[in-house]
């Protein structure tokens, strides 16, 4: 091949994937915060700040992996047995937490049961993420292009850590949504269990950042010798900076839109971490970006049309955002 | 007894399927109708036209959800269950079933929104419009898994390394043998299925004497629709049915359960067909009808499954009694709408009583044929997954355990046994409650019914 396509596409497939975890982050954050809302009129106002978005938010979920199957099918092959349990249990969860939106307000009878649905759905789809996440990082037993192990293999304690630590992140994502979308009594409530998630998602970040290094030596290497730590010194540091950014824009009442933007930005970081740490294997200790990819001419063939259609979807979703602007009020609810 | 992961993981899609299939068949056909009536009110600016897309919008958002939240599991089998599949034609495959994502789902979530609220927000073109964005995403997206079905029944235009796929042509891929009459007879069959659900759901509003007058109209132009579109389904069926005797001729073989090459064959009737004795017990057979049927000539050459290695022969019961199951619906339907047009012309469409109870209890038979029609390409395409060339058993995930798929298959069967009757629930609902009279009720769908304003800013 004369062009190298693999970095064009794990551009592609890491803002995808990137994409999916903020936006259906905060929305399954805020269906994680539904559980505490404190009566029916504040469940109504926390499902109708998602609900015109939520669906296209869980696209980005099978965009992302199809873009997995398509670029890197070896990985997908690999990866998706390895955490079968955690993946059906989200998708479960999924599916639950999508037929909340339309059955609970049809099904009054059942409303309790369908809230129920909407905010242990949404935990358990999000927890289940998160230990994915954890599994990935600790990579997985193969042999030759298959997967090995047993399907419980991803139930760790670090992964079952990464799947709490995941909780409180989409969470805070989900109350920085919050304080902008809502106002008054219902906002203070979003602006305190932000707080809350943050200390929560900063001792998690902190300890899956120590954790990770010494799980795998080679994550260690990669950020502590000489002179990486230089070059990669930004990323913690910016990730404190933004840290005390977000501590001090949530407690500031005037600041609606930077608590959301603050916890953004400190998920762009962990990402990125993550990215750092990993480069370039996509399946850990086994196979890299390269040896994984897909045919050169699949990536060409879906290449064109991704990159005609990508910015178009990215134009329409934010259209969609922006028609769905402002605070979010009981009278223009549900009927 | 041991559990075996292959049959399970078989199981499990084919549960996740089934149930997922009948939400296209619906909503695909629905989208196209909405965009009918959308378009005649555009056109003859006649409100009951737009109350009567106004109530299928309606039913139509529970549909889609559904669709949504049981097709977003699908991508995810190929991985957690068919690992080995995936690696293997990932090459192929995945381009096809990425562009689905791309085009049309992005058209119907992008496009949804406008045709579920902003009927009264946007100009009327502009809702009309949205309406055909619609219907074309989920036509896009029928395409795009047909091409991969269908490449996966007749493959071509690849290459084989190593046990992997490798695309040679990507028109050979997309336009496979089986692709055109697969997608032809498919998108028939959604729109029929959904024309049974509007003449049930019509007649039950007829017979309940609620929004009468729009019931009458819903009646009238579907069964002109259908009267059209059953016998051209039948016709497209017997094309897609010469490709298969000349693409898949152990598949039409065992759809027969036809174990001798012979001419002047018969058609068998009924017969339980028992693979280990190669024969049929108890079979019911006219005389040279199969040939007839099956290749137009009475001469002509039918297939037997002898012809094929037992190893290579899919399991001739399922396929057999698939079939005949949806091809009685076929001329079942094909009565209705043949009774519908007798009535019609004698002027009596909407009073006689007991055509409109059969009508209500047809509504579920577009479906029945859709599933078994579906069991019998796939369970015909068997033992393969990529037919003549991968064997479904060396397309599983080789890490699975019985027990694991055992849970797996028992949750979903758990999840979709509260999630389906539920959702049927909620559009009964919709349907008892008729047609509103305004026709500019809110459409309600899970989201406000406008777009949220800004009052103050921030």
């Amino acid at each position: 091949m004369i062009f190298d396509f693999v970095p064009l596409w794990t551009l592609i497939l890491g803002l995808a994937v990137f994409f999916y975890v903020l936006l259906d982050g905060f929305d399954l954050g805020v269906g994680i915060l539904y559980n505490f809302a404190p009566n029916t009129a504040a469940r109504n106002l926390l499902m109708n700040s998602i609900a015109p978005i939520w669906d296209g938010n869980e696209t980005w979920l099978v965009l992302g992996g199809l873009g997995l199957l398509a670029a890197f099918p070896l990985a997908f092959a690999i990866i998706l047995p390895a955490v079968y349990f955690p993946i059906l249990v989200m998708l479960l969860a999924l599916v639950f937490r999508g037929v909340a939106f339309e059955f609970r307000f049809r099904d009054a009878e059942h409303r309790t049961f369908w809230d129920h649905a909407f905010g242990y759905g949404s935990a358990l789809a999000t927890f289940a993420q998160g230990v994915v996440l954890g599994a990935f990082i600790q990579g997985f037993q193969v042999e030759g292009r298959h997967f090995t192990g047993g399907s419980f293999d991803c139930i760790t304690p670090f992964s079952l850590f990464t799947g709490i630590a995941l909780l409180f992140g989409y969470s805070l994502l989900g109350a920085g949504w919050l304080i902008l979308k809502t106002e008054g009594q219902l906002q203070t409530l979003a602006r305190n269990q932000a707080r809350l998630c943050f200390l929560g998602t900063l001792a998690a970040v902190g300890i899956v950042s120590l954790w990770t290094p010494l799980v795998d030596g080679g994550i260690a290497q990669r950020w502590f010798s000489w002179p990486n730590i230089a070059f990669l010194s930004p990323v913690p540091v910016l990730t404190a900076l933004f840290g005390i950014l977000e501590w001090r824009a949530i407690a500031d009442h005037k600041a609606e839109l930077s608590p959301f933007i603050y916890a953004v930005l400190l998920f762009s970081l962990s990402y990125l971490g993550i990215a750092i740490s990993l480069f370039p294997m996509i399946v850990p200790h086994h196979y890299d970006l390269w040896q994984a990819a897909s045919s050169p001419d699949t990536q060409i063939f879906l290449g064109v049309g991704t990159l005609f259609l990508l910015p178009v979807i990215l134009v329409y979703t934010g259209w969609s955002y922006w028609v769905f602007r402002g605070k979010v009020r009981a009278d223009t609810g549900y009927h | 007894m041991t559990l075996d992961p292959l049959v399970l993981s078989r199981l499990q899609f084919a549960w996740v399927v089934a149930w997922h299939i009948l939400l296209p068949a619906v909503t695909i056909g629905l989208a196209s109708y909405i965009a009918l009536l959308e378009g005649i009110y555009f056109i003859t600016g006649k409100e009951i036209y737009f109350r009567i897309s106004g109530f299928w919008t309606r039913i139509f958002a529970v549909c889609f959800g559904m669709g949504v939240v049981s097709g977003v599991v699908m991508p995810f089998q190929f991985g957690t269950n068919w690992s080995r599949f995936s690696d293997a034609t990932a090459n192929i495959i995945s381009p096809m079933l990425a562009y689905e994502g791309l085009t049309a789902f992005t058209l119907e979530a992008g496009f949804l929104g406008v045709l579920l609220f902003g009927r009264n927000l946007v100009p009327r073109w502009a809702h009309f419009a949205s309406a055909v964005l619609v219907a074309a995403g989920t036509l896009f997206s029928t395409f795009w898994i047909l091409v991969t079905n269908s490449w996966m029944q007749t493959p071509g235009g690849y290459r084989l390394v190593d046990g992997i796929f490798y695309p040679t042509s990507w028109m050979q891929i997309i336009f496979s043998a089986s692709f055109p009459y697969r997608f032809m007879h498919t998108v028939a069959a959604f729109y029929v299925t959904t024309g049974f659900v509007v003449m049930g759901v019509a007649a039950y509003l007829l017979r309940a004497g609620k929004s009468t007058e729009e019931a009458k109209r819903m009646l009238s132009v579907t069964l002109w629709l259908l009267t059209l579109l059953v016998p051209l389904q039948i016709f497209l069926g017997d094309l897609h049915g010469l490709n298969t005797l000349h693409h898949q001729p152990a598949k039409l073989a065992a759809i027969e359960a036809h174990w001798e090459r012979e001419a002047r064959a018969p058609l068998a009737l009924f017969a339980i067909p028992d693979q280990k004795a190669e024969t049929n017990h108890y079979a019911v057979e006219i005389p040279v009808l199969g040939s007839l049927i099956l290749t137009h000539d009475v001469n002509g050459v039918v297939p037997g499954l002898k012809d094929f290695p037992p190893e290579d022969r899919a399991p001739a019961i399922i396929p057999f009694f698939a079939f005949r199951i949806m091809v009685g619906m076929g001329l079942v339907m094909l009565a209705l709408v043949a009774v519908g047009l007798w009535l019609r012309l004698r002027g009596h469409l909407y009073d006689r009583s007991w055509f409109l109870r059969a009508l209500i209890w047809s509504t579920p038979l577009g479906f029945i044929a859709v599933v078994a029609g579906w069991t019998t390409t796939e369970v015909g395409r068997q033992p393969w997954t990529v037919y003549g060339v991968m064997r479904t058993a060396h397309s599983v995930t080789p890490s699975l355990t019985g027990s694991d798929v055992l849970i797996s298959l028992l949750g979903y069967m758990v999840v979709y046994c509260i999630m389906f009757p539920a959702g049927l629930w909620m559009v009964m609902r919709i349907v008892r409650a008729g047609v509103l009279k305004d026709g500019h009720g809110p459409v309600e769908a899970g989201r406000p019914a406008a777009p949220v304003k800004s009052g103050d800013g921030s």
